[in-house]
C-alpha cells in the first residue's frame, strides 16, 4: 500500500553544504535572487511549511516543504566585498530550492 | 533614526484600490464594517515595549535567556505576551558578533510583538543594501561595527521572524528589569542601534 504523507522528508542536516537552484519561475517565489545559484551552509532546520508558491494561487501547498536557514558568506555573494570575511547573510530556503553538494 | 516617508508613486491610486477592496469584502460578508479600522488600531497599539521586556528578562535571568534563544515564541508566551502563531527567533549579539534584521522581499517584521515596521525598514534602499554592504549602511545609520566583530544579516524572507538580543550595557548590573527594558529601543531589536546608558 502506498503511504500518503502531506510533507516531504528532510534531506539536509545542520552544517551540510547546499546549492540554491538557479531558476526564475514566474509567480510568488520567496527565494531572493541574490542567493540563487549560490552555495551556503545549513544553519538550522525551521520545520515544514506549505509551499508559498502554491498557497499564493489558492492551492493547499502540499506536500509541505522542509524549511532551512542557510548561511552565505557575503564576500562570496558580492564581488569586492570590504569587511570581515566571516560576515554573512542567513536566508530561509525551502527544500525544493536546494541541491546537495555531495 | 527617524522615519522618513518613502515616496510611493501615485499613492492616491493605492488608497482608492484599498477602499474599493475593503468595500467589496464588506459587501460580500467576508469582513464587517469597522473590522479594518479595529485591526489597524490593534496594530498601532503594539510597540517595541513587549520585545524590550523580553530582552530585560533575559539579561537578569540566565535560564529565561537560554529558553528564549531556544524558542523565542514560547518565551514571549511565558511573559504573557500574545504573539499569535508567529514563529520567532531571537539572535544574540556577543562581543564578536553583531546581528541585524531585514526582509529583502517585502517588509516581514515581528509585528505581533513589536508593532509595525518603520518606513525605512520597508525602503528599497535598506532592503537592497544591508545584505550587500552592511558595514556601510550601519555606519550611515550611526552604528560603527569594529572590523573584528562579525556581522550576521538575517533575511526575514519566509516563515520566521527575528529580534536581536543586544548585550547588556556595562554598568547596568543590578538594575531593575523595568529600568533595563527602557534601554532597549525598537532599533536595538532590529540591530541598527545598541542600548545606550545616558
Amino acid at each position: 500500500m502506498v503511504q500518503v504523507t502531506d510533507e516531504v522528508a528532510a534531506l539536509f542536516c545542520v552544517n551540510d553544504h547546499v546549492k540554491v537552484r538557479f531558476a526564475e519561475p514566474p509567480g510568488h517565489v520567496r527565494i531572493p535572487h541574490y542567493c540563487r545559484g549560490q552555495v551556503g551552509v545549513i544553519e538550522r532546520m525551521c520545520g515544514t511549511f506549505p509551499n508559498p508558491e502554491e498557497l499564493a494561487y489558492g492551492r493547499r501547498g502540499l506536500p509541505a516543504q522542509p524549511l532551512y536557514r542557510v548561511r552565505f558568506a557575503i564576500h562570496e555573494l558580492w564581488a569586492n566585498y570590504v569587511g570581515n570575511l566571516s560576515d554573512c547573510v542567513e536566508v530561509e530556503i525551502y527544500q525544493h530550492w536546494l541541491q546537495s553538494m555531495q | 533614526m527617524s522615519d522618513s516617508e518613502e515616496s510611493i508613486p501615485d499613492r492616491g491610486y493605492y488608497r482608492r484600490l484599498q477602499a474599493a477592496v475593503e468595500a467589496l469584502l464588506i459587501l460580500k460578508g467576508v469582513i464587517a464594517e469597522g473590522d479594518v479600522e479595529k485591526e489597524r488600531n490593534a496594530m498601532d497599539a503594539r510597540d517595541h515595549h513587549a520585545g524590550a521586556r523580553m530582552i530585560a528578562r533575559a539579561w537578569v535571568d540566565a535560564s529565561y535567556k537560554s529558553r528564549m534563544l531556544g524558542d523565542a515564541a514560547a518565551a514571549a508566551h511565558e511573559l504573557g505576551i500574545n504573539i499569535g502563531a508567529m514563529r520567532l527567533i531571537a539572535v544574540q549579539n556577543t562581543p564578536s558578533l553583531h546581528n541585524v534584521v531585514v526582509c529583502t522581499l517585502c517588509s516581514c517584521y515581528p509585528r505581533m510583538l513589536i508593532g509595525r515596521p518603520p518606513e525605512w525598514y520597508k525602503s528599497r534602499e535598506y532592503r537592497s543594501r544591508i545584505v550587500r554592504e552592511p558595514r556601510t549602511v550601519l555606519k550611515e545609520l550611526g552604528l560603527v561595527v569594529p572590523e573584528h566583530v562579525v556581522i550576521r544579516v538575517h533575511d526575514s524572507n519566509a516563515e520566521m521572524r527575528y529580534i536581536v538580543m543586544p548585550e547588556q550595557p556595562a554598568g547596568t548590573e543590578g538594575w531593575s528589569e523595568t529600568a533595563l527594558a527602557e534601554l532597549v529601543t525598537r532599533d536595538c531589536l532590529i540591530g541598527i542601534e545598541l542600548p545606550q546608558v545616558a
